[in-house]
């Protein structure tokens, strides 16, 4: 078991260490940011004074470690256009982007698994297929697209909600929030929801199809027998059976939320970190790239490993294929 | 499907008489072919270039739908801000898309499935390595890939097509790994193997057409998706440019009118985004469906 732990652990390492280095070099490879940060007008002295600041005259392979070495000790350098740590920078846009993409997964969750817990239940129903026919449009229409329609419907022809933006936020615990006035609930309602969509989609196909496969089991017909009721049978057998598979998805979709926030975020101009990472895409602000691809990809590899671990824990199975 | 069909025609035959058993899949199919047939027939049924500043006239900008220009002909679905036809720059945009489309799923189906094949007819080490990679690239989003991809690689046409290729073959890979080493295991390549045949001739000849079926579905629905990641690209705006539009780029740059009112820029361009994406979808779902061995007759 600890064999299976440490092996794990040591995988994951090697992932972060990899994709850094790709991150490194691909980000490395897009351009010159001396010519993003000064007037191309200006004397060669402070070209110079500024290349020498930033390390840009050392080699790849040293610029790379300087940076490894700094990030271990938190110091992800400074952002070329803010001019600001960008360990900050992240981190003060990160509480917009988490209340989006938890908003987000509480629509889909608390919408997704009635929906599909009906359409399985009665696959024949035309509410059933109607709910289907949502749930593929769900996942294969464009997010950015669906927001633009929430956009045209609610606040440019309904005039419901605010079209963009983040509204007015509370501090709490430290944290910029905007779910705690109403004023900013109006504005957190469409990306949220817009963001859901992809996941309500794939949430009500497996709740569907993992309904469907437990109605027709042989515990089921059993509970029946015994003379419980319909809202008995669904709510104990069928949602307690399904219910793994389910929260499984819903942990390694976490990260995948955040992935998406960065459409989402652009759409309803919303200041998370995906509008951050488009931002400093387009003004070629390297630090700010690098760091925040390092960060998501330390997130996946984490999620990833969390539930890696807690399967070997509920299937011995794999841990012994795993070993050997 | 009484009858097992003996030859290639009757097996296509019984797979059409099980395909449009269902009549939404069979509107998608109609859907899809005439989006297609537009698209290749842009010149000749668009009623501008839409590309050819000599034909723009900004007296045109803005039209709303059903309008008549300064070319004496109705605009249908009104004009843009530097007076271009939008039905005509759907037509050439759609052009772009499918292009794209079919490209990054087509390199996309080779890459994944020779990386698939290799691993599923050399096993053990190799097998192992190849398919932890494959895993953890799926475990991140095409979306991000992509958005890496595109940053690093620049924009233009190769550049965006490499860049869904690479984020996208690796659901490919998975699917042809599965399939082939079922297959594998199976004792006709076993035969085929004790034979003095060469490992290609196994692993074209006869593990290829038997892990075949679940690719073309993979196939179908990665098209869709490398549609819609290109459009989503050039919304954010790190597709395609302007000056060689996508729909994706046409939804973007009628965004900024959008909250104005002039609400015919950006939608119809979407609306053909997304008949186009939720057709090849519902094909993909109904081809999955006839060629399920499982599904009950």
């Amino acid at each position: 078991m600890i064999g299976f732990f440490i092996q794990r652990i040591l995988q994951a390492i090697l992932v972060i260490v990899a994709m850094s280095v790709i991150v490194f070099v691909g980000v490395y490879a897009i351009g010159n940011p001396i010519d993003v940060m000064i007037d191309p007008a200006s004397d060669q002295a402070l070209r110079a004074a500024l290349i020498q600041r930033y390390g840009f005259d050392k080699s790849l392979v040293e610029q790379y470690f300087i940076f490894m070495g700094n990030m271990l000790r938190g110091d992800l350098g400074e952002s070329f256009i803010y001019r600001l740590p960008v360990m900050g920078l992240i981190f003060s846009r990160l509480p917009a982007t988490l209340e989006l993409a938890i908003s987000a997964m509480l629509i889909a969750t608390l919408l997704g698994i009635p929906l599909g817990l009906w359409a399985g239940y009665k696959p024949d129903a035309i509410s059933s297929k109607f709910i289907m026919g949502l749930s593929v449009l769900g996942f294969s229409v464009p997010t950015f697209w669906v927001g633009l329609l929430l956009i045209m419907a609610f606040a440019v022809e309904l005039g419901w909600l605010p079209s963009g933006g983040r509204g007015p936020v509370t501090d709490i615990f430290g944290m910029k929030l905007s779910i705690d006035s109403m004023e900013g609930l109006s504005y957190i309602i469409l990306p949220a929801f817009n963001l859901a969509l992809f996941k309500l989609g794939l949430l009500i196909r497996l709740t569907r199809s993992g309904t469907v496969e437990v109605m027709s089991s042989d515990y089921v017909r059993f509970a029946r027998a015994q003379g419980l009721s319909e809202g008995k049978v669904v709510g104990l057998h069928v949602l307690k059976n399904i219910s793994i598979p389910i929260v499984t998805i819903f942990g390694l979709e976490l990260g995948s939320t955040l992935a998406f926030a960065v459409v989402t975020e652009t759409v309803f101009n919303w200041p998370g970190m995906g509008k951050l990472i488009i931002d400093s895409i387009t003004v070629l602000d390297r630090p700010v790239m690098v760091a925040y691809l390092i960060l998501v990809v330390f997130l996946f590899v984490l999620i990833n490993l969390v539930v890696d671990l807690i399967y070997g824990q509920l299937d011995p199975r794999i841990r012994v294929k795993a070993a050997s | 499907m009484s009858l097992a069909p003996e030859t290639r025609w009757g097996r296509l035959a019984a797979f059409w008489s099980d395909y449009r058993q269902s009549p939404v899949a069979l509107a998608a199919l109609i859907i899809i072919v005439s989006v297609v047939l537009m698209a290749i027939l842009a010149p000749l049924v668009a009623p501008q270039d839409p590309y050819n500043q000599s034909t723009l006239d900004l007296f045109d900008a803005r039209l709303p739908p059903g309008e008549i220009g300064s070319g004496g002909y109705v605009h249908w679905l009104g004009t843009d801000a530097a007076g271009r036809d939008v039905f005509s720059a759907i037509l050439y945009g759609l052009r772009t898309s499918l292009i794209v489309g079919v490209l990054a799923g087509t390199f996309a189906l080779v890459l994944g499935g020779v990386v698939g094949l290799i691993a599923a007819y050399y096993g053990g080490r190799t097998e192992a390595v190849i398919m932890r990679i494959i895993d953890l690239q799926l475990s991140l989003p095409a979306i991000l890939l992509a958005l890496v991809l595109v940053a690093m690689l620049g924009q233009g046409l190769p550049q965006l097509v490499t860049a869904l290729t690479l984020a996208q073959y690796a659901y490919f890979a998975r699917t042809t790994h599965g399939a082939a080493s079922a297959e594998r295991g199976k004792d006709y390549i076993e035969a085929a193997l004790s034979t003095p045949l060469p490992a290609r001739q196994v692993l074209f000849r006869h593990l290829l057409p038997n892990a075949l079926p679940p690719l073309i579905v993979v196939a179908t629905v990665q098209v869709a998706n490398s549609i819609a990641l290109e459009a989503t690209l050039s919304f954010l705006g790190l597709g395609l440019p302007l000056t060689q539009p996508s729909l994706g780029s046409l939804i973007s740059n009628g965004f900024q009118f959008l909250l104005s009112g002039r609400y015919w820029i950006s939608i119809y361009p979407g609306i053909a985004l997304m008949l186009t994406v939720v057709a090849i979808n519902l094909v993909g779902d109904q081809v999955r469906y006839v060629l399920n061995p499982r599904r009950s007759r």
